[in-house]
């Protein structure tokens, strides 16, 4: 069978991967840092659109959230930690090698791909076993609208599971490379001290951007947890809620400096509700295990199924999920948050003249 | 003609990435990418119309708020070259401007 | 005389509602699109923010306006709604935050080539300075 897509859409994604490349090109050839860094931020903004043009939601809302936003801010402050501009690279005419490696497998790749079933072919093995059991059987198994998320969270719980100690381990990784920050812990030793020790201020006053900030970091963290609330039944779940609230707090650290941020979201909440985070993702499937079922059994989760018919909502199943969604949320967030810090509080080592 | 629309759209993404290359200060760039995220929100907005799938506009919000926050990152960045500076005036006798977030 | 019952039927305002979202949402991309054209072909810095700002601002009032009418009362709209609030508050501040960083890092702008100025920013203030000094 062959793909449909409508004209319009066609000509769509034909001009953003067009765009893709030529921002890959500009990125490879230019020497600026920042200007890298914004590109990328570009890049994840096509992708974005593109998976939107593709009907692939949840992961453009992911690529939107993560790569355009935390991202950005993220590698940024690690650019704080080295100069502005990358090294030349060495001409072509000295790198054959690796030039005619890279073009033979993208070839193999290519002539590979010729090999894949068509986009939205009704007859793919993804389409016809897996795919239609999910698509048939989550009405009556979980009951939510948003298959995505059944699969996520109810089907493949496990993997999930196994994703968020993978963030994690992300987050206890920066942690043992970068440290804590040297003014993290200065700042989070923040009682007792004077408020005189050292708080730069900056030279303006920035009146109109502290005053909309103001407007704008509550309606982000609400929008965090709408998104999160609302992940069973439109594009969204527990990994993007996780990271628009950890946008909201670096909003409010660039805004009103990292030490006001550590008082209003102290490192140690951050480093502990990783744990913590996944600890109730856990848990959730402990109870599950108490009751008699598997590990991460939702029908389960009050007790042995009594199988009455449930009626409108599958009220076992979606307690389970926003249980585990609720993990994901505290993880995710408070890794991100863990990062911030840890890249936001060190001292740079390179002096502002030499940078 | 929300198909014109969207390809209006598009071609403006188009040229503001050109900008964005091309641009010989950093501002410019800036500049480029804050309008390119504008727009798109608006192609997200009219490809979930096009589409016939107006329910996905959660996209669009999330961007519309990351947007902001990039531009702030890069803007503050590349003045104070640190995150931690908190963005209020200290007045010449020492004390701080009206509107400060934290007096105590 | 006018048959208003007709004239306003539902069949016929519906089309209208549509027919004026869908004008409103292409005259909104076009904004857009001349604002992006205004920003290739202008020399300096601070007249391409002069026209990514205004141009960004309108352009997407319209294009949302027009995509709220073709939505109709639904949850469509109050989420169109949101967007159109954010981008007020949003699009003119980054605007101004980066215009206003881009003046305090010094970048000075290009004066002179329609008016005949040869003063820049820098030399008005040192003007001022000798103006109360005299």
């Amino acid at each position: 069978m062959e793909a449909h897509f409508s004209p319009s859409v066609l000509i769509a994604n034909i001009v953003l991967m067009g765009m893709l490349g030529v921002i890959t090109i500009a990125i490879i050839r230019m020497r600026s840092l920042f200007a890298i860094v914004m590109l990328s931020g570009v890049y994840s903004l096509v992708s974005a659109a593109w998976f939107q043009a593709m009907d692939a939601v949840d992961v453009s809302f992911t690529e939107a959230a993560v790569g355009a936003g935390v991202s950005t801010t993220l590698i940024l402050a690690a650019m704080l930690l080295t100069v502005r501009t990358a090294k030349p690279s060495k001409p072509i005419s000295k790198r054959w090698g690796p030039l005619v490696v890279v073009i033979a497998t993208g070839a193999v790749l290519l002539y590979a791909s010729t090999d894949l079933p068509s986009f939205g072919a009704a007859d793919s093995p993804a389409n016809s076993h897996v795919g239609k059991a999910y698509i048939d059987e989550t009405p009556h198994d979980v009951g939510t609208p948003n298959i995505v998320t059944a699969v996520l969270a109810s089907y493949r719980g496990f993997d999930t599971f196994g994703e968020t100690v993978v963030v994690f381990a992300a987050g206890v990784a920066v942690i043992l490379l970068i440290g804590f920050g040297e003014r993290a812990r200065a700042a989070s030793d923040w009682r007792g001290k004077d408020e005189e020790q050292g708080e730069n201020f900056s030279d303006d006053s920035h009146l109109i951007l502290r005053v909309v900030s103001k407007f704008l970091i509550p309606l982000i963290a609400i929008f965090a947890f709408y998104v999160h609330f609302h992940g069973e039944y439109s594009p969204g779940g527990g990994f993007q809620a996780g990271v628009i609230f950890a946008v909201a707090v670096m909003l409010y650290a660039m805004i009103f400096g990292l030490r006001a941020a550590m008082k209003a979201f102290p490192p140690v909440w951050a480093r502990v509700g990783a744990a913590i985070g996944v600890a109730i993702y856990g848990l959730t499937g402990v109870v599950c295990m108490i009751n008699g079922g598997d590990f991460l059994d939702y029908d389960y989760i009050f007790g042995p199924p009594t199988g009455e018919v449930h009626g409108h909502h599958n009220w076992p199943q979606i307690t389970g999920i926003i249980g585990v969604e609720v993990g994901v949320v505290v993880a995710v967030a408070c890794v991100m948050i863990t990062a911030f810090y840890a890249f936001a509080g060190r001292v740079p080592e390179i002096r502002d003249e030499d940078w | 003609m929300l198909v014109a629309a969207t390809l209006a759209v598009i071609a403006a993404m188009a040229l503001l990435l050109a900008r964005a290359i091309m641009g010989p200060t950093l501002y410019d760039r800036v500049l480029a990418v804050n309008s390119f995220g504008t727009k798109t929100v608006l192609l997200l907005g009219l490809l979930g119309f096009v589409t016939k799938r107006p329910d996905f506009l959660d996209i669009a919000l999330l961007y519309a708020m990351i947007n902001f926050v990039g531009t702030i990152a890069i803007l503050k960045f590349f003045r104070y070259r640190s995150f931690g500076v908190p963005l209020v005036a200290k007045k010449p006798d020492g004390s701080v401007q009206i509107g400060e977030a934290h007096n105590d | 005389m006018i048959d208003f019952s007709t004239l306003f039927s539902p069949e016929n305002l519906e089309t209208a509602r549509i027919t004026l979202g869908s004008a409103l949402t292409l005259a909104g991309a076009v904004f857009s699109a001349a604002g992006s054209i205004g920003v290739i072909r202008f020399p300096d810095f601070y007249t391409r923010m002069h026209a990514a700002s205004v141009t960004d601002t309108l352009g997407a009032s319209l294009v949302l306006i027009g995509l709220m009418l073709i939505g109709g009362w639904s949850l469509v709209t109050f989420k169109l709604l949101c967007i159109w609030v954010f981008f007020m508050f949003t699009s003119p501040t980054s605007s101004n935050a980066a215009a206003n960083g881009a003046l305090r890092a010094g970048l000075e702008p290009f004066l002179g080539k329609w008016t005949g100025q040869k003063v820049t920013v820098k030399g008005q203030e040192a003007l001022k300075v000798q103006e109360e000094k005299e």
